[in-house]
Formats: C-alpha cells, sequence, structure tokens
C-alpha cells in the first residue's frame, strides 16, 4: 500500500481497479490545518485524466505491473505485434494505445512492454534509436551562409531537424524522450 | 540552492529585518532548538532528537520569556516539520516570529504593512521589487503601499467559494475549500488580510469579545501565498489547557503520545495582553527575489546534502 505521503509526480497507483500515473503533484498545508495532497492523475489504460485532492491518512494499492522485453515483430491493419524474447509468447498494442512511439518503432527493435495484470498497455521504447535519413535535401558542400540545421524525415515516416552535412541514406541516433538529433552514426 | 549573489540578497533581507525592529526596541531572542515537551498540535509532525524534540515554532519558548517581563522581542531561527515538502513547504526552515506587549492583531496586521513596505525600502536590489512599492509577481504587479485589504474568513468563504463557512465546517472540508476555491485569488492586487478564523483553528489565539465562536486570528497572504500567521495571544491558562488536552485526545486517537507542557501553562498567566506572529522567511524572499519556490532561497535543502 501507499500513504498520500508517498505521492509525487510519475508515481503510479490503482484506484477503483485501474492503473493511474500521477502527472501533477503539489503539497499544500494551510496555517495551523492538515497536510493536503493534490495531484493530477493519468489513468494509464484510458488516458482519462483528473484532479484530486487527498489527505494524509488516504491509502492506495499498488497496481500489479510488470515491465517485460519484447521484440516487435510487425504491423497488420492498427495492431503492432510483439513477441517476448524470453517465453516467445506474442501479444499486440494499437496504434492508439502506442501513440508518439510509433514515430520511432521499426521491425526487430526491443522495448519494454508495461503490463497491467496480463494486459499490455503501454511501451517504453530505448532512449537511444538509430533510424535511416529516408528523405534529406543535398548538401551544398562549404555553404557556410545556410542555417545551422534542415528538416529530414526518418524511415518511420517522422521529420526533426538535423545539421546540414546529414544525407540521405545516412543513419542517425535519435533521443526518444525529446525526438532530438544525437549523432550521425556509421554502420 | 543559491549563488553568492542569492546568498548576498538573503544576507541583505535578514539584516533588513534585524533592524526594523531593533530601531523600534525589539530584543532579538534565541531560544533552544531542541526541547522535551513541545506544544501539542494535531497537524504538526516533530522530529525526535534522542529523548527531546526539534520545535516546530519558537512560540513556547518566546512566550516563557514574555511571562519573564519582556515586552518587545523577536527572533529568526530554523523550524523543523516531518512531511512538509512543497513549493511552500521544506522540512526545516527559517521562521521569523515576533511578540509585542500591549497590542492586539489589528495592531500586528498595520505592523506587517510597515514591516514589508520597509523591507522594500531597503533593499530595493531585490529582484522581485518595482519601483514605487510594488511587487513583480509572474508579470503582473502587485501594490505594497498600505492599507492592505482585510477580509474575514467568514467574508472570503462567502465570496470565493460561494460557501457559508459554519457548514464548511460542519462537512469536515474548511482546508480543503481554503486551498483549492479561496487561496489563489488572496493577496494578487495588494496583500490581504484574512482574519476571525473559527475558534476551533486558532488554539493559542483569544476568542473574539464580540463573537465567541471567531478567534482573533488572521493570516496574511501575498500572491496566493501564506505569509504570516497572527494572533492575540491567549493568555488565561485555564482556557489554554482545556484547548490543549482537546488537542492532545486528537493526537492520541492517531496513535501519538503527548504530554501537557507544564511549565509553559504556569508561566502563562504572568503574561498580559500581547500579540504575536510568525512569518516564512523563505516565503517572503521567494516573493521579494521573484523566485519560483522557497527550495530556491535556501543555502541547502536536505537533498543537496
Amino acid at each position: 500500500m501507499y500513504t498520500a505521503s508517498d505521492l509525487r509526480k510519475g508515481l503510479k497507483i490503482q484506484i477503483d481497479g485501474e492503473p493511474y500515473i500521477v502527472t501533477e503533484f503539489d503539497f499544500s498545508k494551510p496555517g495551523k490545518g492538515q497536510a493536503l495532497y493534490r495531484t493530477k492523475m493519468r489513468n494509464m489504460i484510458t488516458g482519462v485524466q483528473f484532479t484530486q485532492t487527498y489527505r494524509s491518512n488516504d491509502k492506495f494499492e499498488r497496481p500489479n505491473l510488470e515491465e517485460r522485453n519484447m521484440q516487435f515483430l510487425y504491423a497488420q491493419d492498427d495492431e503492432y505485434h510483439f513477441m517476448d524474447t524470453a517465453s516467445f509468447e506474442q501479444i499486440f498494442l494499437t496504434k492508439e494505445q502506442l501513440g508518439d512511439n510509433l514515430n520511432f518503432l521499426i521491425d526487430n527493435m526491443e522495448v519494454q512492454v508495461l503490463f497491467f495484470g496480463d494486459r499490455p498497455i503501454d511501451i517504453t521504447l530505448p532512449t537511444f534509436v538509430n533510424l535511416e535519413v529516408t528523405v534529406a535535401d543535398p548538401w551544398a558542400k562549404g555553404d557556410t551562409s545556410g542555417s545551422d540545421t534542415k528538416p529530414v524525415t526518418v524511415q518511420t515516416g517522422f521529420q526533426l531537424q538535423v545539421p546540414p552535412f546529414v544525407e540521405q541514406g545516412d543513419k542517425i541516433q535519435i533521443d526518444t524522450r525529446t525526438g532530438t538529433y544525437i549523432t550521425r552514426v556509421k554502420e | 540552492m543559491l549563488t553568492p549573489e542569492g546568498l548576498r540578497q538573503r544576507s541583505n533581507l535578514l539584516q533588513a529585518i534585524r533592524s526594523f525592529f531593533l530601531e523600534r526596541d525589539y530584543i532579538e531572542v534565541d531560544t533552544p532548538l531542541r526541547l522535551p515537551v513541545l506544544i501539542p498540535e494535531s497537524n504538526l509532525v516533530p522530529f525526535a532528537s534522542e529523548d527531546c524534540f526539534l520545535h516546530t515554532s519558537p512560540e513556547l519558548c518566546m512566550k516563557r520569556l514574555l511571562a519573564r517581563g519582556c515586552s518587545r522581542i523577536f527572533q529568526i531561527c530554523h523550524c523543523f516539520r516531518k512531511e512538509e515538502q512543497g513549493r511552500l513547504h521544506q522540512s526545516e526552515f527559517t521562521m521569523l516570529e515576533w511578540y509585542h506587549r500591549g497590542w492586539n492583531y489589528f495592531d500586528l496586521m498595520r505592523q506587517c504593512e510597515e514591516l514589508i513596505s520597509a523591507l522594500v525600502h531597503r533593499c530595493p536590489d531585490l529582484p522581485g521589487i518595482l519601483p514605487g512599492n510594488g511587487l513583480n509577481w509572474r508579470d503582473k504587479r502587485i501594490e505594497l503601499t498600505p492599507p492592505w485589504d482585510r477580509l474575514t474568513v467568514a467574508a472570503a468563504f462567502q465570496r470565493y467559494a460561494g460557501k457559508e463557512v459554519g457548514e464548511v465546517l460542519r462537512a469536515g472540508n474548511f482546508d480543503e475549500v481554503l486551498v483549492v476555491e479561496i487561496e489563489p485569488h488572496l493577496g494578487q492586487e495588494r496583500p490581504v488580510f484574512l482574519y476571525d478564523y473559527p475558534v476551533e483553528l486558532g488554539s493559542l489565539a483569544r476568542h473574539s469579545l464580540k463573537d465567541p465562536n471567531v478567534a482573533e486570528r488572521f493570516e496574511l497572504y501575498v500572491a496566493g501565498v501564506e505569509l504570516a500567521n497572527g494572533f492575540s495571544e491567549l493568555v488565561d491558562p485555564q482556557e489554554q489547557r482545556h484547548r490543549f488536552l482537546r488537542e492532545m485526545e486528537t493526537l492520541r486517537l492517531a496513535g501519538k503520545k503527548t504530554e501537557l507542557p507544564e511549565k509553559f501553562l504556569a508561566e502563562l498567566s504572568l503574561v498580559d495582553e500581547t500579540a504575536g506572529i510568525a512569518l516564512g522567511v523563505e516565503r517572503l524572499g521567494m516573493l521579494l527575489m521573484g523566485r519560483p519556490d522557497i527550495s530556491t532561497v535556501m543555502p541547502f535543502i536536505f537533498e543537496e546534502l
């Protein structure tokens, strides 16, 4: 069990049988008054958000959440299929569940799949991924007048700003937390 | 965490506070931080220190100095409150507390106006201060020129929450309504004194002669931030004992063992009419230095140690 004094941004708790993540948190205590824990929560399955104020004696169950290493196999319609690399069990998540993760997901990528009980609800990508640039304007060597960056498109269809020397066919490393360019990689 | 420049600003503020009180014939006192018995307060959790406690405020010892015959005393000291951490809370923080014999809570409100105006005048280079006695809070001017607003708790509940304070108390939601619905409105154009609290929320304040249901207690709010809590001190030992016992019953039900501060109660009969107030120095520093939370005006917070 968690108590209200454990609440903080990022904590995952269970309310009415569903997992929630604390997205905003503020401790308040009016003069001579009691401690109040003001939170904004997001339902980890439905995405529905709500705000609630708790007192220090309020308690919460820990949600049964487990992360498993899985490999992305293929997409069919809006279903994205993954395989457990230890047990070879296969599951899928929907396009809607994956959201912006799709900007960086490619075949055979190993990811962490989050399960609530036996139900997959979310994935965590590797922090850094290497993707191929599929569309880029050519670089005019020696051009010092242009801007510091230019837009390119990578194999997933995601667009980002990169240094002007990056060319079509290059592989680049991207930080999946921010979607920003890190470096050009040679393979 | 403060840079050398931030430390200098904090130091200037502390010196300006000292000068203000010393010029008005107050004695600066420094009472013990480690006490064998505390004032029973069900909403404060003290840190144990072997068989003693770190004080949660200097109130107990300062009132005993009043009993000894002091008329005007002030103290700037660290206080310790377990399980308090947030934008406006740290478990260790700095309190400015002062007492003035012969005064009531309205006199203290006037002195708060005078104090903050004097600090603004003496520390004009603090980044949150605007020319002409103003405060820059999130790109809005808060006018500091007195007089500030005065609003009773009952009127504030009616105005901002559309609720009758007695009903809110009976429903047990006073703190929630205050924090969520009322506090964000307080002191946004100029500071405001919220005053005349329900008597059950002013354990150490005397009740009003006009209305026995309210305590002569006020809170000063600036930019939605509760900055200071003052009251006309309760100096009746019997009434104080009765209120302590009620507080201790709440603590006992929560499984906490406490004892009466008997020396304090014995000496309380020697205290005349007095008004006293506590002000959070980091909250004041946060406002005057234009910082987002109190941890940013402290030399260190616990996590940095």
